[in-house]
Parts: C-alpha cells; structure tokens; sequence
C-alpha cells in the first residue's frame, strides 16, 4: 500500500532543452465548476506534475458550528455538498442521534431514505451533465437539467420550501411530515422524467464511439492505490471494490430494499459514468420499494427532550413557553461523549465525527468530506496524462468545493 | 467500559501492545483507543497489516483542542476495514509545549492532507511529512483558526497580489 508514496512519473522526456511550463487552472475556471485551483507543470500537453490547491470557499463550518446549538448546525450541513444538501442533513441527524441513544421512527428513516436516494439521483446527474458538457456533449446537460429542476420543482421545494438551503432534519425526527401527495408526484416524477431522462442519456453516450474513445482508459486508477489514498463512493467502486455503506454498514432501512452496488474495472473515467448511470437506476429501485413500503405514524420521536413543544401549549401554558424558549435559546441537551457516524453520500463516505462535552452545543464537529480524498488523488489520476483530460477527470470525480473547504 | 466487554479489535491491540494502549473504550458502540503518540506508526502499521485487523482505510484524521487540560491536543484517527467491515478509532494526546507527533503517510499514502489540515488547524506538527504546509489557510495566515483560543471573530491582515 505504499505504492502510491514511491509513484514516480517518467521524469525527464521534454521535447527539447526547456524548462517545463506552469499552467494555471482556476481557481475562477469555466471547468472547474467550483472555486478550485489546479497547478500543471507541462510537457507541451503533457502533465508531468499536478498539485492541487484548495481553499477559496472555506467558510469556517467547524468554527461556526462550535459556538452554535446542535439544531442550529442542521443549517450549516446544507452548504457542505450543495449539490444534495439533503444527504448532508441526514448524515448530521443521524451523528447526532447516536450520541443521543435516539431510535428515529419508522415513517422518518423511510423519508431520509428517500430524501437521499433522490438526492443522489440529482447529484448524479449535475456529475454526468457537466462532464459532458466539458467535453461538448451539452446535451447530456440539458437532458439530465430538466429531470434535477423537476425534483426541485415537485419534491424538494414542497418539502423544505427552499432549493439549497433545506435544513429539513431535526435531532430525532424531521422539520415537519411529507405534504399532501408527495408520494404520487415522487411516483410521477421517477416515471415520467428521471427514467426517461436516464435512457436518453444513456442513448447517446454509452455506445458512443466519440464518448467512449474520450473517456476509456483516461484517468484511470487500481484499486490498492484508490483504497489507499482513501477514495470511497462511485469512484471507488468504478476500481472495482464493491463499499457501499448501505449494504456493508446498513441504516436506517437500507436492509429492507432489494438493489445492487455497481462496480467498474479500471476505474478509469468511463467506468465513473458507467457506475453513476447504474446508480440512479438502483436509487429509483429504492425509492420505488421505499414509496410502497412507507408506513404512516409521526416522523418525530416522541420525547419532549427533543420535540418542539405543540403551539397550542407554547401560548396557552407558561410551561410549553418555557419549554419552548429553552429549546430555542439552550438548544437541545446532549450527552457528554464522541460519536463517529458515516453515510454513503453521493460521492462518498460522508463521516461526522462530534465531541459534545454535554450541553446545547458541539464542542467540536469534524467532517470528513468525500471529496477531500478525491481531490488528493487528482495528481494520481492526471500526472502522465494529457492536459485535456485533466478536464474530463475532473469533471468525473467530482469536486463539490463546498464539501471540500467546508 | 467494564475489562470484560472489551471487543475482539480492541482485544488484539491491547494483546500486542500493552501498556503502550493507555486506556480504551467502546461508547456508543465506536471502539476507541488512547494510545501513547511515541508508538503512533507502529501500532497503525501493525493495525494495517494484522490478518485478523487489516485497517486498509483510514478514513479521517482530524485534531481535538482540549483547552485547559493536559496535554491540550489529541489526534484522533479513523480506520476502517474492507475486509472485515470493522472500524476503530486511534487517539494519541500531544502536549501544546511539544505539539509534534510521527506522520502515518508511510502507512496509508491519503493521511497527506488530514496531516496538513490538522497542522493548518490546530498547529500540530507531523514529523516525516513531506510537504507540511497550510493547506486551507493561506500561507500568511498567523495562528491555527480551530484553536480554542482562537478568537471567531479576529481579523486577519489583508493580504496582496505578492503574499
């Protein structure tokens, strides 16, 4: 596993008695997508040596998060991974809920289950979309745009009244229940929109001589090199090794749905598209079982510790009022202790890791981002390559800069 | 945690190492070990290679300031197992006098930017590491932003073009 530390790249083949050229990329870059800044030292379109460099979008959500109640950081999570802030709710919650002791109810874990099997669909698709679009395939963006603004549209916006900034997960349960008929739009949604959308895209890409040519064999990656620079999620299973978190560490009720963990060969950037394609397709196999199976009942635990008191008790009764200002000023009181808890977002293992001294508040809060590893492994995946396909590596790993600077 | 309740990872590191292992505990159902920071390498190669462990992912690495205690600092470590679908946490303390303890990039190549990320953070040194420098921050940055001493609200002066 040391490999990776002793990797030289072919030093020494410049073309003629020059000295290699630094190109900038970013940090403000069309194909970045993102506020991030890549260094090349080139050999005319050769990478010899990429450094990766990070950082313009830290906002202190570590700081910030350590002088705030446990409630208020719900909204902090939704600006880490803003591509599916969901996923990013969901994960904190359940941090939270461990150090707690909570056991959620049963209608909830099926609507973080399908919270995050769209999110990840979406995710997915904002990937695919402007991979291709960095490649001139614009297309693809716009057929895999349409299906993302329709969930925004139809399930995201009723649900949380906002596109990013969600903040749907409470400690112990959810903001509020799902509204009136979500579950047939979701149905309407995934018939009419995503499936149809998934085989457009695949109608034009996956045997498409331009596309694979562009992508196969770019960017490519053993599995002991990606296993030990850390990579989880659709790029680590495009190596070939099967993590998936909900089936190898299963949550909340990911052992009650029937569906496959795609895994790729080389690892390379067709086998990134090739796993996220199938993904979606196994999310809409999810969240069809999820939609069958979602059982009635509250969404929060019943425990006032947690809960928000009725309003009817807030302004008829001094002690609802108490409680409620208490709730709001002290935040929710959590056991002393550290916690560990990961879920598999969409680009990866999405860990929080939470030191609580007791108290309203986190002492410390830790994330580890999947992208963070990704982006550390961009040299691994580049360096020997060709400076065009840089672009389409990137594109495939997908650097959520919001995740990775937090 | 009572002896007897100690789990099969945190049995075999204790088996192995002994009083190097300074105390363990299994809250909250996350297998924790204290080790001593002068071990650090050895018992994280040794938590990567043994058959029966075989921690081929580290997942996180990450600083923790206990402000007021000693030693101040902790360095806390994240392992998981592909194979045997376990993980465990490694936590060693370093003081705030001497905050220097041994890199693990020779054990698991991706710790690179969670050691520069807890030197950006929290000012602990890595010793071996290649290329210790800020890597949130920028490099004019003075002082270590998750300190708790830190001041949130401490202004920074404004850099130019040449910083």
């Amino acid at each position: 596993m040391t490999e990776v530390v002793t990797y030289k790249r072919e030093a020494g083949k410049l073309d003629m008695q020059a000295e290699p050229m630094l190109l900038n990329i970013g940090p403000s870059h069309p194909a970045t997508h993102a506020t991030l800044k890549l260094i090349a030292e080139l050999d005319g379109e050769t990478i010899l040596k990429l450094t990766p460099e990070f950082g313009y979008l830290h906002r202190c959500f570590e700081k910030e998060s350590e002088s705030h109640t446990w409630t208020q950081v719900v909204t902090y999570t939704d600006r880490l991974n803003y591509v599916s802030p969901l996923m990013n709710n969901v994960g904190y919650a359940m941090a939270v809920e461990k150090l707690c002791g909570i056991d959620v109810t049963e209608r909830c874990k099926y609507i973080r289950v399908l919270i995050s099997e769209f999110s990840r669909i979406i995710d997915h698709m904002v990937c695919i979309g402007t991979n291709m679009v960095d490649l001139g395939a614009l297309t693809n963006f716009w057929y895999f745009w349409k299906p993302r603004e329709e969930v925004y549209m139809h399930l995201i916006e009723p649900l949380t009244g906002t596109r990013l900034t969600t903040g749907y997960t409470r400690i112990g349960g959810m903001a509020w229940d799902l509204p009136d008929g979500w579950e047939e739009k979701a149905r309407g949604v995934i018939e009419h929109v995503i499936l149809p959308a998934i085989a457009d895209v695949n109608a034009l890409l996956t045997k498409n001589r331009i596309f694979i040519e562009r992508t196969m064999g770019v960017g490519p990656i053993t599995p002991k090199d990606a296993i030990a620079l850390g990579f989880t999620g659709p790029c680590l299973r495009a190596a070939g090794v099967p993590l998936d978190l909900r089936k190898d560490e299963t949550y909340l009720v990911y052992d009650r749905f029937d569906f496959d963990v795609p895994v790729g060969e080389e690892g390379d950037t067709c086998d990134r598209y090739m796993v996220r394609m199938e993904e979606m397709r196994q999310s809409v196999r999810i969240i069809l079982q999820a939609l069958d199976q979602l059982p009635g009942g509250p969404v929060n635990v019943d425990d006032p510790r947690f809960n928000l008191p009725p309003k009817q008790e807030v302004y008829g009764s001094i002690e609802g009022l108490m409680n409620h200002f208490k709730h709001i000023m002290d935040g929710v009181q959590v056991p002393a202790g550290e916690v560990y808890s990961a879920t598999e977002a969409a680009n990866g293992e999405l860990g929080y890791y939470i030191v609580s001294k007791g108290g309203g508040g986190p002492y410390k809060i830790k994330v580890r981002p999947p992208c963070f590893p990704l982006f550390q492994g961009m040299p691994r995946l580049c360096e020997g390559g060709m400076i065009a396909d840089l672009i389409a590596v990137l594109g495939s790993v997908n650097i959520i800069a919001g995740e990775l600077d937090r | 945690m009572a002896e007897e309740k100690k789990s099969a990872v945190l049995e075999t590191l204790v088996g192995k190492f002994g009083d190097d292992i300074v105390s363990t505990h299994s809250d909250f159902g996350d297998d924790t070990a204290l080790v001593r920071r002068e071990r650090i390498v050895e018992i994280c190669t040794f938590l990567r290679d043994d058959p029966g462990l075989r921690f081929d992912f580290a997942m996180d690495l990450t600083g923790v300031d206990y402000l007021g205690e000693e030693p101040r600092f902790e360095v806390v470590y994240h392992l998981y197992s592909l194979e045997k679908k376990h993980r465990v946490r490694i936590k060693t303390r370093v003081p705030e006098e001497d905050p220097v303890i041994d890199s693990v990039i020779p054990v698991w190549a991706g710790m690179d930017w969670y050691e520069r990320e807890a030197y950006d953070m929290y000012g602990i040194v890595f010793r071996n590491h290649p290329n210790l420098k800020r890597i949130l921050m920028y490099e004019s940055f003075v002082g270590h932003p998750l300190r708790k001493d830190y001041p949130k609200a401490r202004r920074q002066p404004t850099i130019g073009p040449d910083e």
